[in-house]
């Protein structure tokens, strides 16, 4: 308070890097909610898991004998990681921002301190990121739990899953700082999420598809994501392929970073 | 003014949203350790002001300097060294009140133990400290505004902005927030007010602008602004459910001036009951009269032709 601060208190100390601030903020707000989070990021893959990858998995596998060569559950856990990736960092780049941009307006208050518009996006963003690597860590513990891990290769998958989350989470973010209220969020699980979610080599093999709903698939971050981290995971991706899929990813995450700056700078700086 | 160099100055400052012109070419200077505000209703520009003062919205012209430097380059080290009370809060509801301290003091890269510290003597300060551990949903509107005022002490500014610090707030929980903001200004921390309330103006401001449509109408300090745009006294007619404007012919020559409002009479006088006596001696009846000291309510009247709170 005035007047009782010392000057040694104030003097410049080796200064925290403001956007490492600006995350802070989040973490002090996972404080809250961490518990049910972290249930959550255990129970999802053992129950799709469980019922998709042995349950559904014990049918294909009595059918098909084998998908591209594995088991189904070795087939799905893989595809399965990027795509929860995905749906995790999509939820964390939508209502969250919203809520800090016009609800709670913890943008704001950040905005009134020494914090930029470009700390206080980097910031969201990278804790979206922390989440992503914990959310996708524990997938593959679980996936090694199920036996389902065929490559030394394996651990890279944690790496790519949280690169297909950042391709989705970047320009999420750019969108929802744009977004008046909340419709649009609906909309865009409805008609991107979803039908991604479903056919982006999840659950088959994109091969079943029609010929150009194949191209479409191969237009969308999450396909690469899959082959990814299939590749990685059950082994035998070439390092060409693993090349381009990884700097699609990339590209698609730093357009959106671009585009996130210009909507947050839009919205916020009036 | 407070000696050494002013800690804001601008000249000619301008801001525009599109064609809209908020601030209309204002000049100001304030100075360490003044109390300053900008009187004037919603719309004025007043919230403007303050935010290119605070370093969160561009000029859009004229010049602005804050502590000696331009928001433009200098943002992040000059909001290092103000507080802001924005007019709508920004805490954290599902944090607790000392959270919402805590994380604010993280953002100032402020040492923890520091944070502690001040957090605990601003709870103090603003009567908040049995509220600590509670989270910040569960505050009346009256404590979580001092919780925003504890908020922006954290980083312990040299200059502390408020846009509109009671509004919405009940009479008690008003003259409690008045009372820990002049407490501020005898410490000497630099207050910049904006307001629409003209008691709060009278309060807290030493020296004030009054503000209309993006220009200023007058400045000075709450007195000289009522000696000179005001008389000593105000005498206020009533008519019951006689239009006002049908007594106004008579009442000509009554008083140095006279405002003929929607609901009464109003007229500007130095001596309020002899005009008060000269409008009995008219034949005229009032229902209920008042003879009061003119305020700043009336040098807005005056300036502008339109009350404050409409």
């Amino acid at each position: 308070m005035a007047g009782t601060v010392k000057a040694a208190e104030t003097a410049p100390h080796p200064s925290t890097p403001r956007w490492l601030r600006s995350l802070a903020y989040w973490a002090y707000q996972y404080k809250r909610t961490w518990r049910g989070s972290m249930t959550t990021s255990f129970l999802y893959p053992v129950l799709y898991l469980a019922a998709l990858g042995v349950g559904l998995g014990s049918l294909v596998d009595h059918h098909v004998h084998a998908v591209s060569g594995v088991s189904y559950l070795d087939f799905l856990a893989p595809g399965l990681l990027a795509a929860t990736a995905m749906q995790v960092g999509a939820n964390e780049a939508m209502y969250p921002v919203m809520d800090a941009i016009k609800w709670g307006r913890s943008y704001l208050a950040m905005l009134a301190t020494p914090l930029t518009v470009k700390d206080v996006l980097r910031g969201h963003l990278g804790w979206i990121a922390f989440r992503l690597v914990t959310v996708c860590a524990i997938y593959l513990a679980i996936m090694e739990a199920f036996g389902t891990l065929r490559s030394g290769l394996a651990v890279l998958a944690i790496p790519a899953g949280v690169l297909t989350g950042l391709a989705f989470v970047a320009p999420i973010m750019a969108f929802a700082g744009a977004q008046e209220n909340d419709r649009g969020f609906s909309a865009l699980y409805r008609f991107g999420l979803i039908p991604l979610f479903l056919f982006s080599g999840t659950f088959f093999p994109v091969t079943q598809l029609p010929r150009w709903l194949q191209f479409v698939a191969w237009l969308t971050p999450l396909y690469h994501g899959v082959a990814l981290c299939r590749g990685l995971v059950l082994g035998g991706i070439g390092p060409g392929a693993a090349a381009i899929h990884t700097a699609y990813l990339v590209a698609v995450a730093a357009i959106g970073y671009v585009l996130a700056e210009r909507s947050y700078r839009k919205r916020l700086v009036i | 003014m407070a000696n050494g160099e002013p800690l804001v100055v601008a000249h000619g400052l301008v801001k525009r949203f599109g064609e809209f012109v908020a601030v209309d070419g204002v000049d100001f200077s304030i100075g360490r350790g003044e109390s300053y505000g900008f009187l004037g209703p919603n719309g004025a520009g007043k919230t403007s002001t303050m935010r290119m003062i605070a370093c969160m919205s561009p000029v859009s012209g004229g010049t602005l300097r804050v502590l000696g430097r331009d928001p433009d380059r200098d943002g992040p080290e000059i909001r290092r060294r103000i507080g802001l009370v924005p007019q709508e809060d920004t805490l954290d509801l599902e944090l607790t009140v000392l959270d919402n301290l805590l994380i604010y003091g993280r953002y100032f890269d402020l040492p923890r133990r520091l944070i502690r510290e001040r957090a605990d003597e601003l709870l103090e300060f603003v009567q908040l400290t049995e509220r600590a551990r509670d989270r910040v949903e569960s505050l009346s509107g009256g404590m979580k505004r001092r919780l925003t005022i504890a908020r922006s002490l954290v980083s312990d500014p040299e200059l502390l902005i408020l846009d509109e610090p009671t509004t919405g707030l009940d009479p008690q929980a008003r003259h409690l927030l008045w009372d820990r903001l002049y407490r501020l200004r005898r410490r000497g921390v630099t207050l910049v007010i904006t307001t629409h309330y003209m008691d709060e103006a009278e309060q807290l401001c030493e020296r004030l602008v009054v503000m209309d449509r993006g220009r200023f109408a007058a400045e000075g300090t709450p007195r000289d602004l009522i000696a000179e745009y005001s008389t000593r006294e105000v005498v206020e007619l009533r008519f019951g459910i006689t239009e006002p404007s049908r007594v106004a012919g008579q009442l000509e020559g009554l008083a140095q001036r006279c405002e003929v409002l929607p609901d009464r009479v109003l007229l500007y006088s130095d001596d309020g009951d002899a005009t008060l006596v000269a409008v009995h001696r008219r034949g005229l009846t009032p229902e209920s009269t008042l003879v009061r000291r003119s305020s700043l309510e009336d040098v807005f009247l005056h300036l502008t032709g339109r009350t404050l709170v409409e």
